[in-house]
């Protein structure tokens, strides 16, 4: 969705926004300080763990985006599986290191905001990235004055 | 050169649509190991599947990914339908081929303008490129393609990824006749761009030859959603039968399954429906697109992009064609009583052929779930020609510094979506 939202915003972000680690536009990303973290996706390992971890502690503010970020969405449909099948997909999780649950981001790091939606919502997304925008002063706060 | 053992591992691939490492061996100048180790989680949608409702599972297949959302829901839909004797109407037939059109071209769009683009143009991203004259006219460009594919997605499915509208036996609501006029302005607007694309993508000089069979649904008019599976060695399958004809497997060191047909690796995408199909294009495009078209039949990997950069025109043309001509006449809902069946449902998403096999109870609800993806189908021919890929360059004399970005551009040339290919569970079909 973010890569739909990019249609129209682009060129206003790409004036606004200082991209430091986003491997579906660039490869040569940098995890290091960042004023706002926006991650997509639900944990379900420890290499997932440690990656949002990371990025927490390197982000000022963390925002979840999209259901699976918030809820657990659909990737955490296989927790309520019935046994029959819980047994069948057993072998592959424990093959591939894969938790018992899948969990939210919030689960595993403290989370500031949270854009809920499969697709997440886009009106909410702008909303939380103006609020972050005005917060770090890269926009003028409504009603403030110039200095 | 030739005596030197090296490993070339490249974690977390990107630009392409999910995630993935890759992993090559050098021993003695020769390649022997290559692979892409597919690191997406599984998220079991096949399981997921089983005991929902017939009628209401496209909504849940939709979200096996973001990207191709609305091939999931068609293919999906078509198979229900299949399985219960559905047949839809004609205007339903003509709004789902417009969804695929708006598909393929936000989705190609995508891939080729953000993900290859940068690579042509030497640079790590679009958000590299100038600020001011041709690359920046060309990202405008890019994003106006892209965004009328959108428009087209939400008029006709009332959103462009997990689209609301479309349903079993026909959609919950119908386009008026004046927004659809709006969007055909919209597409005829952006159609300069989408042929000047072409022209990049033609004249780009990225080659790498592979050998090998190709397999795409043909028709009459080059559409998405039916037509006859053909092979590029002239065989005819019904959709019935496709599934007798591959063979799936685990592939060790991946969360991705591989298939096999008649036990070799196989290609599915843009480039085999051009190799295949491409005197069945819409007859302005094949106007227009004279020189490029005449590449095809093609066997070097980096034509999947020129075919795609094709397509988004095609798109365009048929497009614009239906929503002109189409009435858009609201239609009484079908009737639909589920009952116990099993179905087959066949399409062309924008990566390839996919392929749902679904069998529903005597209570509607879905019994058992197979799924072929179109980056599973390539995922044994990605493997091999990564390694035949760096012996060539290796051949050639290229350092170990350099093979990285060599692969990065191959692999992107077969447009994988790592997010489709890795959650199903292998599925013992009976």
């Amino acid at each position: 969705m973010f890569v739909e939202m990019l249609n129209k915003n682009y060129f206003a972000w790409k004036e606004l926004l200082d991209f430091r680690y986003c491997a579906v536009l660039k490869s040569r990303n940098v995890l290091d300080e960042m004023d706002v973290a926006f991650v997509e996706g639900a944990i379900s390992s420890d290499r997932e763990k440690e990656k949002l971890e990371l990025i927490r502690s390197k982000a000022k503010y963390l925002v979840a985006i999209g259901s699976c970020a918030c809820t657990g969405g659909p990737s955490a449909q296989r927790n309520d599986f019935p046994e029959n099948i819980k047994v069948k997909i057993d072998p592959f999780l424990k093959r591939w290191n894969l938790y018992e649950k899948v969990l939210p981001l919030d689960k595993v790091v403290k989370v500031d905001d949270k854009v809920d939606g499969c697709p997440m919502v886009e009106p909410v997304f702008l909303k939380v990235l103006d609020k972050y925008l005005k917060e770090f002063g890269v926009v003028k706060a409504e009603g403030a004055k110039d200095a | 050169m030739h005596n030197h053992n090296f490993d070339i591992t490249i974690k977390n691939l990107s630009k392409i649509e999910g995630h993935t490492d890759v992993e090559v061996e050098v021993r003695d100048g020769k390649v022997v190991g290559s692979r892409m180790r597919v690191n997406e989680n599984k998220r079991f949608f096949t399981e997921a599947a089983v005991g929902k409702p017939a009628l209401a599972v496209h909504q849940i297949v939709s979200r096996i990914c973001g990207t191709c959302s609305v091939a999931h829901l068609m293919c999906c839909i078509n198979c229900v339908e299949n399985a219960l004797h559905v047949e839809p109407s004609e205007q339903t037939l003509a709004l789902r081929d417009l969804m695929l059109y708006g598909l393929n071209i936000r989705d190609h769009a995508m891939h080729l303008y953000l993900f290859c683009l940068p690579d042509i143009f030497k640079k790590d991203s679009v958000l590299e490129f100038a600020d001011s004259g041709y690359e920046h006219d060309l990202v405008h460009k890019a994003f106006d393609v892209k965004s009328a594919g959108n428009d087209l997605g939400t008029l006709i499915g009332g959103r462009a990824v997990h689209a609301p509208f479309p349903q079993v036996g026909g959609f919950l609501k119908i386009p008026k006749k004046e927004d659809a006029k709006r969007v055909a302005q919209t597409l005829k607007g952006i159609r300069a761009a989408a042929v000047e694309f072409v022209d990049i993508f033609h004249k780009c000089d990225f080659h790498f030859d592979t050998d090998t069979t190709y397999i795409a649904l043909r028709n009459k008019r080059f559409s998405y959603l039916d037509g006859d599976l053909m092979t590029s060695d002239g065989l005819c399958i019904g959709h019935n039968n496709f599934r007798h004809h591959l063979e799936k497997f685990v592939v060790p060191y991946s969360t991705a399954p591989g298939f096999e047909f008649h036990g070799r690796p196989y290609m599915v995408g843009a480039m085999s429906r051009m190799n295949i199909s491409k005197d069945t294009l819409h007859k302005d495009t094949v106007k227009d697109m004279g020189k490029p078209l005449k590449e095809f039949p093609s066997a070097n990997v980096f034509h999947n992009n020129l075919a795609q950069a094709i397509e988004i025109v095609h798109c365009i043309d048929s497009a614009v064609e239906l929503l002109e001509k189409m009435d858009f006449k609201e239609e009484p809902k079908k009737q639909i009583k589920p009952k116990k069946s099993q179905g087959i449902g066949v399409m062309e998403a924008p990566r390839g052929t996919l392929y749902y096999n679904l069998s529903i109870d005597g209570d509607g609800k879905i019994e058992n779930a197979d799924l072929v993806i179109p980056t599973s189908q390539n995922h044994v021919k990605m493997d091999l020609d990564i390694g035949a890929l760096v012996q060539e360059k290796l051949d050639a004399g290229m350092g170990k510094e350099d093979m990285p970005l060599e692969i990065e551009k191959l692999i992107r040339a077969y447009d994988p979506c790592m997010s489709c290919a890795t959650h199903f569970l292998r599925v013992k079909w009976k």
